[in-house]
C-alpha cells in the first residue's frame, strides 16, 4: 500500500511541474494564438536562476531559508518575457504562422546557448534545500519532504490561476481578449498590453517550475527542450489553450509516467507519446481543447 | 426532375437553431435564389449540403442518392460544388493555375507525381477556356492574390464551375463589388451556368439581382423556409415583405 | 513529340553552367593541392537533397516540421545496421535500405502528423523525433548509445569501379560523382514532382486547406504522401553521408539537427526551388569554418534565424530574385 502511495506522490509532483509549465504555454497561446517554442528553455532559466542564486547566498542563511529565493527564477523569466514579447514577437502576429514558430525557435537556440554561455556545460545544484528538508515517514516508507512542498505549490498555483482568471477584473479581460481579440480592442481594451501581460504570466509559471524542481533536480543543459517535448504531451491530451487541460493532462501524464518507469525504464518517453498519440486519434483537440 | 432534397434537415450551434427541419428541393436546370436576412441559416444549409458539417438530424438526397453521410470528396464527385462568401482563392499561385488544379482534380490526375502539369494540353485547353467564359483570359498568369476583388469573385466561381458540377452553390456571388460591377458579374454567371446546364442556387442579398436573374426564390428565416416561389410570386407574399422589410408600406 | 515546356528549358539553361562547375570540381581541387574542398561541396550536395525533401512539405505544402533529424539519421542508421549485423558492403544496398526504413518510419510517423497542421504539426515532428532518438540512444546494446556505430568505405556499383585504397582520394574522386550523379536525380526528380499535378495540389492544399477540400483534394491523403517523399529524400541524403562521415551517432537524430535543416532551408529561401539547395552548400561552409571559431554555434544559428526571419525572410534566393526583379524593371 505504501509503495502505492510513494508512487502516487512521485506522480503527482511530476505533475505539479508539468503542469506549470503546460499551463504557461497553453495560457499563452489561449490569449495570443501563438506558441513559443523558447517556452521550455524559460522553464530552464528559472532553474538555472534559482540554482545560482541559492549557491550565492549558501552558508550567510540557513540552508531551509534558501527556499525564499526560489521567486527569483520565476522573476527572471517573466522578465525575460516581458522584454521579448514586445520586441522578438509582436512583429510576427500579422504574419504567416511559420514565422512565428521559427522566431521562436530562433530564441530557443539563443537561450539555450546562453545559458551555456553564462552557467557553462556543468549542472548546477540547489540541492541543500532539498536536502535540508529532510523527509518523513509514510507508512513505512520514507519520503522526501522537500516533494511535498512541490506538490502544494502545484495546488496552490493551480487554485491561484483559477482564482485569478475567473474571479478578477484582469481575468474577464483576459478571456474576453482571448476569444476575441478585435471585438475587446473595440471597447477599449488595449490588447498590446494584455499581450505582454499575458505572456510574462506564462513565462513565470515556466520560470516557477524550474525554480522550484531544481533543489530536487538541478539544472541542467537541455532541460528546456526535454520540457518542452513534455509540455507538448500535456497540452496534447488536456487541450490546447486550456487550463483545466492542462491540468488534467498534467496528472494523466505523471500517472502514466510514474507506471511506465517502474515497468520499463527506457521507454519512459515513448509511453509518455503513445498515450498522446492515443488521445490524438480520439479526440484530436484534446480533452478539454477547443479545435 | 428533383435534383436535390432535404428531409427535415437540422442543425443546433449550442440553443441556436441555425437550421430547423428544413425541407429544401431545387428542381434541375433551375437558378434558384436562396434569401433571408443575416443569420436566417442561408450558408448553414449550404454548408450541411456541401457536407463542410454534419447535420444533428434529417436526411440530404441528391439524384436520389443519400448523401446525408458522404465526405465532401464523395459529394464533389457526384456532383456538387460551392464557392464561398469570402472569397476562398489559392492566392499564390497564379489564376490559370487555380482552374486548372479544379480540372486535374476532377479528372482524377491530381495524385500523379511524375508528370509535368503544363504538359496535359488538355487541362491546359480547358481552364483557358473557362477563363476566358469568365472574362478573366488576360489576368490567366497573375497570381490570385494580385487579383481585383471583382475578377477573384469571378475567379471563385470560375473554379468551382470547373469542376463541371451538376448542382453549383455560389454564397454571395456579388457581395463586397460596387453596384455597376454586379450586373457583369452575374451576366456571366448566367450565361455559363445556362450554357452548361448547371443547377445553381445563388445565396444574396441584393434584391434587384434576385429579382432579376432567379427562375424560383426560397427565403428562409430564423432557420426555417419562409417562403417559395416565383419571384412574382415573392414579391407579393406579405409575409416575406414583412419579414425582410418591416410591415408593408400603408396601402 | 511537343518541344520541352519553356520552364524545363529555362531552368536546363541556367543550371547547365552550374552542373558543369560541379562535374569540373575535384579537378580543381586537385589542381590546387585541396582535394578536403571536394569533400566538403559532397557533404554540402548531400545535405541539399535533404533540404530538397524537407521543403516539399515546407515551400510546397506549408508543413514546417522539427524533426526532420528522425528521417536523415533513420537513413543513415540503416546503413549501419546493414554493416553492423548483415555485413554488407555495397552502397546500392545501403541506398535500398535507407530508402525502405525511412519510409517505413515517415508513414508511420507521417500518418499521426499530418492530422494536425501548423503549431501542432510542428510540435509533433519534433517529438516524434525526440522519441526516435530517445529509443537509440537508450538501446545502446542495438545501436551503440552514444558511442554510435562506424561504416566502413562502401563498395560502389558492385566493384566495377576502381576504388583506390586511400579514403580521402576515394571521397574525393569516385564517391564524389556518385553523389553529384545522385543529387543530378534527385533534383531532377523533385523538380518534376513540385510542377506535378501533384505537386500543384500541395500548393493549392498549402494556399487554401479548404478551398482544396472543397475541388476534390483529399488533403489528408496528399499531405501523407508528400510526408513520404520528403522523409524519403532526406533518408536517402542520411544514407549518402554516412559514408562521408565514416561513424553515426544519436546525434543525427537530435532536434538540434533538425534545427539546422531548417535554417539552412530558411537561409536559402523556402519559398524558391534552388533555396533550399543553396541554404543547404553555403550553411555548410558557414558552420565548417565557423564551428572552429566559437563553441556558441547554437546561439550564432539562432540569432541569424531569428535576425533572417524579421528582415531577410525569402532567403538568399529570394532576395536576389526579388532585387534582381527590381533592377530589371525600368526605373
Amino acid at each position: 500500500m505504501d509503495i502505492f502511495v510513494i508512487h502516487l506522490l512521485n506522480a503527482l509532483l511530476y505533475a505539479s511541474v508539468l503542469f506549470l509549465i503546460a499551463g504557461g504555454l497553453s495560457l499563452i497561446y489561449g490569449v495570443m494564438r501563438i506558441v513559443n517554442l523558447a517556452h521550455g528553455n524559460l522553464y530552464a532559466l528559472g532553474a538555472y536562476v534559482t540554482a545560482w542564486t541559492v549557491g550565492q547566498l549558501i552558508g550567510v542563511v540557513p540552508n531551509a531559508a534558501l527556499i525564499v529565493l526560489l521567486p527569483a527564477g520565476a522573476l527572471a523569466a517573466g522578465a525575460a518575457g516581458a522584454i521579448l514579447e514586445p520586441t522578438l514577437l509582436r512583429p510576427f502576429y500579422k504574419r504567416a504562422e511559420e514565422y512565428q514558430l521559427l522566431v521562436t525557435f530562433g530564441l530557443l537556440l539563443i537561450i539555450d546557448d546562453v545559458l551555456r554561455l553564462i552557467w557553462g556545460a556543468h549542472p548546477l545544484s540547489a540541492s541543500v534545500i532539498w536536502e535540508s528538508f529532510g523527509s518523513l515517514t509514510i507508512f513505512d516508507s520514507v519520503y522526501p519532504t522537500y516533494n511535498l512542498l512541490v506538490i502544494g505549490v502545484g495546488f496552490i498555483a493551480a487554485a491561484f490561476l483559477w482564482a485569478f482568471i475567473y474571479r478578477t477584473k484582469f481575468g474577464v479581460i483576459l478571456r474576453a481578449t482571448s476569444q476575441n481579440m478585435r471585438m475587446a480592442s473595440a471597447l477599449g481594451v488595449n490588447v498590446n498590453r494584455v499581450y505582454v501581460q499575458a505572456f510574462t504570466i506564462g513565462c513565470v509559471m515556466a520560470g516557477l517550475a524550474g525554480a522550484i524542481i531544481v533543489p530536487s533536480q538541478g539544472a541542467v543543459l537541455g532541460m528546456g527542450v526535454d520540457a518542452l517535448i513534455l509540455a507538448f504531451v500535456v497540452v496534447v491530451i488536456g487541450g490546447l489553450g486550456s487550463l483545466e487541460g492542462a491540468l488534467v493532462g498534467a496528472l494523466i501524464a505523471g500517472i502514466v509516467r510514474e507506471a511506465g518507469i517502474t515497468l520499463f525504464p527506457e521507454i519512459e518517453l515513448a509511453v509518455l507519446y503513445l498515450s498522446a498519440a492515443v488521445v490524438l486519434l480520439a479526440r484530436p483537440a484534446g480533452l478539454f481543447g477547443r479545435p | 426532375m428533383i435534383l436535390l432534397g432535404t428531409k427535415s434537415l437540422t442543425k443546433h450551434f449550442g440553443n441556436t437553431h441555425a437550421v430547423d427541419h428544413v425541407d429544401f428541393t431545387v428542381t434541375q436546370g433551375e437558378l434558384l435564389a436562396l434569401i433571408g436576412s443575416n443569420g436566417a441559416g442561408k450558408t448553414t444549409l449550404v454548408n450541411l449540403i456541401s457536407g463542410l458539417i454534419r447535420p444533428d438530424s434529417g436526411s440530404i438526397v441528391f439524384q436520389e442518392a443519400d448523401v446525408t453521410a458522404q465526405s465532401i470528396h464523395a459529394r464533389i464527385a457526384v456532383g456538387i460544388a460551392r464557392s464561398f462568401q469570402l472569397v476562398n482563392l489559392f492566392d499564390q499561385l497564379t489564376a490559370f493555375d487555380n482552374v486548372a488544379l479544379s480540372i486535374f482534380s476532377r479528372k482524377g490526375k491530381s495524385r500523379q507525381l511524375f508528370s509535368l502539369a503544363e504538359r496535359h494540353e488538355d487541362v491546359r485547353d480547358e481552364a483557358t477556356d473557362v477563363l476566358r467564359q469568365f472574362g478573366l483570359d488576360a489576368k490567366a498568369g497573375m497570381l490570385a492574390g494580385g487579383l481585383a476583388q471583382g475578377e477573384r469573385k469571378l475567379l471563385d466561381i470560375a473554379v468551382a464551375y470547373a469542376l463541371r458540377p451538376k448542382l453549383l452553390f455560389l454564397d454571395e456571388p456579388t457581395s463586397g463589388v460596387s453596384t455597376r460591377e454586379k450586373a457583369p458579374i452575374m451576366d456571366i454567371i448566367t450565361a455559363v451556368v445556362r450554357s452548361g446546364r448547371i443547377t445553381a442556387v445563388i445565396i444574396e442579398h441584393d434584391m434587384d439581382v434576385v429579382f432579376k436573374y432567379s427562375d424560383r426564390i426560397v427565403v428562409m428565416h430564423q432557420g426555417t423556409i419562409l417562403a417559395d416561389g416565383t419571384p412574382d410570386a415573392i414579391r407579393t407574399n406579405e409575409r416575406v415583405t414583412t419579414t425582410l422589410l418591416g410591415a408593408p408600406a400603408p396601402a | 513529340m511537343s518541344p520541352p515546356p519553356r520552364s524545363m528549358r529555362r531552368m536546363l539553361v541556367s543550371a547547365a553552367p552550374v552542373a558543369v562547375f560541379l562535374l569540373l570540381v575535384p579537378y580543381l581541387a586537385d589542381a590546387f593541392g585541396a582535394p578536403y574542398q571536394t569533400i566538403l561541396l559532397c557533404y554540402g550536395l548531400v545535405m541539399a537533397i535533404a533540404a530538397l525533401g524537407f521543403n516539399l512539405l515546407l515551400g510546397y505544402t506549408g508543413l514546417l516540421s522539427f524533426g526532420h533529424s528522425a528521417y536523415f539519421g533513420m537513413g543513415a542508421y540503416a546503413v549501419a545496421f546493414l554493416v553492423k549485423y548483415l555485413h554488407i558492403t555495397s552502397m546500392e544496398i545501403f541506398l535500398v535500405g535507407g530508402v525502405v526504413a525511412t519510409a517505413i518510419v515517415s508513414l508511420a510517423f507521417g500518418f499521426i502528423c499530418v492530422r494536425y497542421t501548423r503549431i501542432f504539426f510542428s510540435i509533433l515532428a519534433l517529438a516524434l523525433s525526440q522519441v526516435l532518438w530517445s529509443l537509440i540512444y537508450k538501446f545502446f546494446w542495438v545501436t551503440g548509445g552514444s558511442d554510435g556505430l562506424r561504416v566502413p568505405t562502401p563498395t560502389l556499383l558492385g566493384g566495377l569501379a576502381t576504388v583506390s585504397r586511400d579514403k580521402v582520394t576515394f571521397l574525393a574522386h569516385g564517391y564524389y560523382y556518385y553523389v553529384l550523379v545522385i543529387f543530378f536525380v534527385c533534383v531532377a526528380l523533385m523538380w518534376v514532382i513540385v510542377n506535378s499535378p501533384f505537386g500543384k495540389a500541395l500548393q493549392a492544399i498549402r494556399d487554401n486547406e479548404t478551398r482544396a477540400e472543397f475541388i476534390g483534394v483529399q488533403v489528408r491523403k496528399y499531405r501523407l504522401v508528400a510526408f513520404l517523399v520528403s522523409g524519403v529524400f532526406t533518408g536517402l541524403a542520411g544514407a549518402l553521408w554516412v559514408p562521408l562521415n565514416g561513424l553515426v551517432t544519436p546525434d543525427t537524430l537530435h532536434w538540434t539537427f533538425s534545427g539546422e535543416i531548417v535554417f539552412l532551408t530558411v537561409l536559402g529561401g523556402f519559398r524558391t526551388f534552388t533555396g533550399p539547395i543553396i541554404g543547404a552548400v553555403v550553411f555548410n561552409y558557414l558552420k565548417t569554418y565557423a564551428v572552429g571559431y566559437t563553441v556558441y554555434w547554437q546561439l550564432l544559428l539562432g540569432a541569424v534565424l531569428v535576425t533572417l526571419v524579421l528582415s531577410m525572410p525569402s532567403g538568399i534566393v529570394g532576395t536576389a530574385s526579388q532585387l534582381f526583379a527590381k533592377l530589371r524593371r525600368p526605373a
